[in-house]
C-alpha cells in the first residue's frame, strides 16, 4: 500500500495545514503555526467542512505526540533521527543481572550487536563513554545508541541473568 | 521638571492600558475598544488632559502605524500575494464593492464631500486581520475548509491598501488631480517594484538583513523600516505602506525572526496609537454620530456576511461554511482606526473621527459575535422555513446547485 498522501494547504498569516485523508475515509488535518505550535483538527461527520475538535499542541507537546505515534515507538526513548536510523535508549541493569560487578567489556555488546554504550548513569552523576574495564553496578542505567535492532538486542543481552 | 512629568504621564497611560487589557482578557475581548474608551477618557474634552506626554505620544502613535502595517507585511510573503490575487480577484472585488460603497454612500448623504467619501469608504471596507485571526483559533476553527476563504480574502484587502493609503495620503493632503495621479503612479510602481524584487531576489533581501543576534536583527530591521516609511512619506506615498512593502521584501527566517522579535514592540506602540486617536476625538462628538455609525455597522456587518458567503460559495464550500465565513469577516479593527487617523491628522471632518470610532467600536464587538452565531442563526432560519416550502428549493438554490465548483 502506498503512503497517504498529506495535502498541504497554505494558510496565509496564521502557517500551513497539513490534511490527510484515512483509509476509513475519515478526514483529518495538522495547522502547523508559525510559531512552532500545532493544531490537530478532526471533522465533524454531519458537516465535513467543520471542525468537531480542534487541539492545541505546544510543540513539546506535539513532539511527544509525534513519538507515540511511531509505528516503531519505544518509550524511553531519547533520541530519533529517522533520517539516520539511530535511537538511544536507556537500558537499567538489574541487580540480579548476570552484569552485576562484571567490566563493560566482557559484554562484548558492540561486537555483538553494533550498538555502543555512550553513557553510564549511576545515582546522581553520568559517566560519558565509559572504558571496557568500567565495572557495572546493579541498578546503573546505560545509555546505549545503534539501530532499532541493535538497541533491542543490547537490551536482550543486558537482560540476561 | 519636565522630563519627571512626562515619565509620570506616559507611565500611567502604559500602566493603564496593561491593565485594561488584563480585563479585556478575562471576558475574552479584544482589547482594541477599551484602549480607544481610555483615549477618550483622556484628552479633549475627557477627565484629565494630557500635558507633557502629547508630543511623545503622538510620535509613539506614528510608529505604531507603521509597526502595524510592517506585520502585516511580515505576515504575507509575495508569492502568497501574487497567487491570492490570482486565483481569488473576484472576491476582492465583490469585497470592495459591498463594502465600500457604503461606507462611500454615508459620507455623502452627512454632506461631508468627496475626500471624506473615500476615507469613510476605507474605513468600512478592511476587516480587522488581527480579530479575526484571533477568534478563528478561539473557536476552533482554523482548520475548517472556508477558512483559507476567510484569510484570502483579508490578504486582498491587505493587499488593496498599499494602492489605497497612497490615495487617502494624497487626497486628504489636498493634492491635485495632477499631484495625486504621480503619487499613485510612485506608489503602484513601487508596490510592483518591491512584489517583483521579493519574488525574484527575496532570499538576497532577507540575507543582507539576517543576522543570528536578535538584539541587531531587530535594530537593522527596525531601522530599515522606520527609514523606508519615512522616505515614503516624503514622497506623498504614506509611511504606513513604506513599511507595509518591507514586510513583504523579509521572508523566510528573517521573517520569522522580526516578527518575534518585534510583537511586544508592536503590541506597545499600536496600543499607544489607539489610545492616540481616541485622545484626539472628543466623547461629547460621539453621540450626534451615533445613529449613522450604528446603521453603518448594521449594513456593511450584512454585506461582509454576503460577502464571506459569495466567496466561500465561489470555493465549493458548503452553506453551512458559507454562512460560517461571512460571519467571521464582520469585525472590523485596527485598519480602518488607521485609514480614519489620516483623515483626522490632516482636519478632513471633524466629524469622521468621531463616527469611525463609534463604528469601529460597535463592530469589533459585534463581529466575534457574529462569528460565532451567523451559521446557527442561518441553519435555524433556513429550516423554519422548510416546512412551509413542500416546493422545490427557491429558485437561487437551484442556481447554486448547479453551479461549477470553483477551484
Amino acid at each position: 500500500m502506498s503512503a497517504p498522501r498529506l495535502r498541504a494547504t497554505p494558510l496565509p498569516g496564521i502557517g500551513v495545514q497539513y490534511d490527510l485523508e484515512t483509509r476509513e475515509h475519515r478526514h483529518l488535518s495538522v495547522v502547523a503555526h508559525r510559531d512552532g505550535t500545532r493544531t490537530v483538527n478532526v471533522y465533524r461527520s454531519d458537516d465535513p467542512d467543520s471542525c468537531a475538535q480542534s487541539l492545541k499542541l505546544t510543540s513539546s507537546e506535539a513532539g511527544s505526540l509525534i513519538d507515540a505515534l511511531k509505528p516503531s515507538h519505544h518509550s524511553p526513548s531519547l533520541l530519533y533521527t529517522t533520517d539516520l536510523g539511530l535511537v538511544a535508549e536507556r537500558i537499567e541493569v538489574a541487580a540480579t543481572s548476570r552484569w552485576n560487578g562484571r567490566v563493560l567489556g566482557e559484554m562484548r555488546m558492540r561486537t555483538e550487536t553494533g550498538a555502543s554504550v555512550v553513557a553510564v548513569l549511576r545515582r546522581a552523576e553520568a559517566i560519558p563513554s565509559p572504558t571496557p574495564d568500567f565495572r557495572l553496578a546493579g541498578g546503573d542505567t546505560l545509555i546505549v545508541v545503534g539501530t532499532r535492532e541493535g538497541v533491542d538486542a543490547a537490551a536482550a543481552i543486558l537482560g540476561r541473568e | 521638571m519636565h522630563s519627571a512629568v512626562l515619565l509620570i504621564e506616559f507611565g500611567s497611560i502604559i500602566l493603564g492600558l496593561g491593565l485594561l487589557g488584563r480585563f479585556a482578557a478575562r471576558f475574552r475581548l479584544s482589547p482594541i475598544p477599551l484602549y480607544l474608551l481610555a483615549g477618550l477618557a483622556f484628552g479633549e474634552g475627557g477627565l484629565l488632559p494630557l500635558g507633557a506626554s502629547e508630543e511623545f505620544v503622538a510620535t509613539g502613535a506614528e510608529i505604531g502605524v507603521i509597526l502595524l502595517l510592517l506585520m502585516l507585511g511580515l505576515e504575507y510573503t509575495a508569492s502568497d500575494l501574487v497567487s491570492n490575487l490570482k486565483t481569488h480577484y473576484p472576491s476582492g472585488l465583490v469585497d470592495c464593492a459591498l463594502n465600500a460603497l457604503p461606507g462611500a454612500a454615508v459620507a455623502l448623504l452627512l454632506g461631508w464631500g468627496p475626500v471624506a467619501a473615500v476615507v469613510l469608504a476605507g474605513v468600512t471596507w478592511i476587516s480587522s486581520s488581527g480579530v479575526i485571526a484571533k477568534v478563528l483559533g478561539d473557536l476552533g476553527r482554523v482548520g475548517n475548509r472556508e477558512t483559507p476563504v476567510i484569510l484570502s480574502v483579508l490578504v486582498l484587502e491587505d493587499l488593496a491598501m498599499a494602492v489605497y493609503l497612497p490615495i487617502v495620503t494624497a487626497l486628504v493632503a489636498g493634492a491635485g488631480l495632477m499631484a495625486g495621479s504621480v503619487t499613485l503612479a510612485i506608489a503602484l510602481g513601487a508596490a510592483g517594484l518591491v512584489l517583483f524584487l521579493a519574488l525574484r531576489y527575496g532570499r538576497l533581501i532577507s540575507r543582507f538583513v539576517s543576522s543570528d543576534d536578535p538584539e541587531k536583527l531587530l535594530l537593522v530591521v527596525l531601522g530599515l523600516t522606520i527609514l523606508v516609511a519615512g522616505v515614503a512619506q516624503q514622497l506623498q506615498v504614506s509611511a504606513a505602506v513604506g513599511a507595509f512593502l518591507v514586510g513583504i521584501a523579509l521572508s523566510g527566517e528573517v521573517a520569522e525572526g522580526a516578527h518575534t522579535l518585534l510583537s511586544p514592540l508592536r503590541d506597545l506602540f499600536a496600543a499607544v496609537f489607539f489610545v492616540f486617536f481616541g485622545l484626539h476625538t472628543d466623547p461629547s462628538s460621539i453621540p450626534p454620530v451615533l445613529l449613522p455609525a450604528l446603521g453603518l455597522a448594521v449594513v456593511t456587518a450584512l454585506t461582509k456576511i454576503a460577502t464571506g458567503y459569495w466567496a466561500a460559495r465561489r470555493a465549493g464550500i458548503s452553506v453551512k461554511g458559507r454562512w460560517r465565513a461571512g460571519g467571521a469577516l464582520v469585525a472590523r479593527g485596527e485598519f480602518s482606526i488607521v485609514i480614519a487617523g489620516l483623515a483626522v491628522a490632516a482636519g478632513v471632518e471633524p466629524s469622521l473621527g468621531p463616527l469611525a470610532t463609534a463604528y469601529v467600536l460597535i463592530l469589533v464587538v459585534l463581529g466575534p459575535l457574529t462569528a460565532r452565531y451567523t451559521e446557527p442563526v442561518a441553519t435555524w432560519w433556513a429550516r423554519r422555513r422548510e416546512p412551509s416550502r413542500p416546493e422545490p428549493a427557491p429558485a437561487p438554490r437551484a442556481a447554486e446547485a448547479e453551479a461549477p465548483v470553483g477551484d
